[in-house]
């Protein structure tokens, strides 16, 4: 289980599970769900497209990504967010169906991409995931106060002078990165699920935002480890244990929190 | 190839046994999914329908393993997860994102499972991609029956409770005022959404099926703000993508050696570009601002 070849596979998930863990409270907090799941959804043509013109697979994704956040703000100037993102997110898909018809192995590369596919990381990738991971938390703390500014109230943080439109740009990128640098390791569908499984329970458990972002990494980090050692005993795959784990530690963090009201 | 008829359509068109089922399905899911779509974009529930799809997936996936038909998988998925939307709280507008995520994760989760025993138990290796992104000339013409029941079955809902659907999506506040049951509308709106969505991930894909519940209604919403003109234009929009959808498809394989573009693709595409054209003259004159623009009066 901790042989040469999954070495690689738990630095990077680590990695992977931090970043999710940090941002994706801020996903929870800001109640941008939609746009966290749909940007790794939408992001992950940019594998098959980067594969169709032989570029390295992250300039692919982290294209797409940015397409993504472009459209997601663009169109929600005029259009409800959640429209804007859905509009946003089969453009993309559809432009993933065609790439991805035009290649040839793909329908195992699409199921890797989709769900993840931790056991097979191969050293040169750790280097730009820890790269991109540091940016993003460090992009994370340095905004700490008005994203979480921002997101109780608009109108408080425009008195601050934060512009909330600006900020909310800032935090769409930083999410776009984030799922470019994840999307490899733990797939489209649930890098989303890392994100806000974790997050929410983490909310459950603390009102106060510092110690929430700590609980939040650490319970995501949890969720990876034991996701990766479970999947290395039954050979089921790494999304399943992700994906059931987070809904897990959500179902976990309510129940506390009820039971503390009654008491 | 002085033939102007066939310069569009390739021939055999009309006489393809696929494209005459992929046209009934395919264009019966749009029309439905318009008319759901309308009230899912008033209701602000975008999020909703795309995670109903997305998790239906699970259904789709264990179709293959079982052995059972397609519709009973994305149908059965499909409402369970509205069921478990609704217990966890959907209504409470600051939990409704996140319980639709955590379900969403959680079924996409079992999604992952369901498909990786159907390639490894089955050695159905087409899987993946048939249930996330549809397959459209593989439909079979047996499925027309229950396919049709259930569209059908939507729409008289919807006629039937048009007006409280109407009223308590716009504000939910006065329809309470005026003795309608919300909490019953929305619980019928969230199963009606769930079929529709399961009509369009069985033909276009459960990950592209959004397209066609938001596209046509977000476009509609923009041209006009009478909800009942919406809904026709919408239905209107809807058929029409995915008519040219199927016929570019299936000329495609003229243009492109070997094998043909896929429809999802051509759909998505002319969707995507009535929407960008409907929304261009709104951008000053913001028509349709009543019900489309401003998310906190929803």
């Amino acid at each position: 289980m901790f042989s040469s070849f999954m070495i690689n596979s738990w630095i990077v998930a680590s990695i992977v599970a931090v970043v999710a863990g940090v941002t994706g409270l801020f996903v929870v907090i800001r109640g941008s769900t939609f746009a966290a799941h749909s940007l790794p959804l939408g992001t992950f043509p940019g594998a098959a497209a980067a594969a169709l013109i032989g570029i390295d697979e992250l300039w692919g994704l982290i294209a797409f990504s940015a397409l993504g956040v472009i459209g997601i703000s663009q169109l929600s100037r005029h259009q409800r967010n959640d429209v804007a993102t859905a509009l946003t997110l089969v453009t993309l898909l559809g432009l993933g169906t065609l790439f991805l018809s035009l290649t040839s192995e793909y329908s195992q590369a699409v199921y890797s991409l989709l769900f993840g596919e931790v056991l097979g990381v191969s050293s040169s990738e750790i280097a730009p995931v820890a790269g991109l991971g540091v940016a993003v938390i460090g992009l994370t703390l340095l905004l700490f106060r008005p994203l979480l500014l921002t997101a109780v109230s608009a109108d408080l943080g425009e008195v601050r002078g934060v512009r909330s439109a600006g900020i909310e740009l800032i935090f769409l990128a930083m999410l776009g990165l984030a799922t470019a640098m994840a999307l490899p390791v733990v797939g489209a569908l649930l890098v989303f699920s890392l994100m806000v499984g974790p997050a929410s329970a983490a909310r459950f458990l603390t009102d106060r935002p510092v110690r929430a972002m700590g609980l939040s990494a650490g319970i995501a980090l949890a969720t990876v480890w034991a996701a990766l050692a479970l999947s290395y005993a039954t050979n089921w795959p790494v999304g399943f244990f992700v994906g059931s784990l987070a809904a897990l530690s959500y179902g976990l963090g309510r129940c506390w929190a009820s039971l503390r009201k009654k008491m | 190839m002085g033939d102007p008829i066939g310069m569009v359509f390739a021939p055999g068109f009309f006489a393809s046994a696929p494209v005459q089922t992929a046209m009934v399905i395919g264009g019966g899911a749009a029309i439905v999914s318009a008319i759901i779509g309308v009230f899912t974009i008033i209701r602000g529930q975008s999020f909703a329908g795309h995670a109903l799809a997305d998790v239906s997936s699970a259904g789709g996936a264990a179709s293959f393993l079982l052995g059972v038909s397609p519709m009973l998988g994305f149908l059965g998925m499909a409402v369970l997860a509205a069921g478990a939307m609704e217990l966890l709280g959907i209504r409470r507008a600051q939990e409704r994102d996140l319980v639709t995520g955590i379900v969403l994760g959680a079924g996409l989760g079992l999604t992952a499972l369901l498909l990786y025993f159907d390639v490894t138990t089955r050695s159905t290796t087409g899987a993946t991609i048939s249930v996330m992104f549809g397959s459209m000339f593989g439909i079979p013409s047996s499925l027309i029956p229950p396919a049709v029941l259930v569209g059908g079955g939507v729409i008289a809902v919807v006629i039937a409770i048009y007006r409280p659907l109407l009223l308590s999506s716009l504000d939910s506040t006065l329809a309470e005022v005026q003795g309608i049951n919300v909490r019953l509308i929305g619980l019928l709106h969230l199963l009606m959404l769930s079929l529709a969505v399961t009509l369009a991930a069985m033909t276009i894909g459960a990950i592209l099926s959004t397209a066609l519940l938001i596209g046509p209604a977000a476009a509609a919403l923009r041209v006009t703000s009478r909800p009942g003109a919406a809904i026709g234009l919408a239905a209107l929009i809807g058929l029409g993508s995915v008519a040219g959808g199927v016929l570019l498809a299936y000329d495609s394989y003229d243009w492109t050696p070997g094998h043909g573009w896929p429809v999802s693709f051509f759909i998505v595409s002319i969707i995507s570009a009535v929407y960008l054209l409907a929304a261009l003259p709104g951008r000053r004159a913001r028509r349709g601002a009543v019900i489309s623009g401003n998310p906190e009066t929803v």
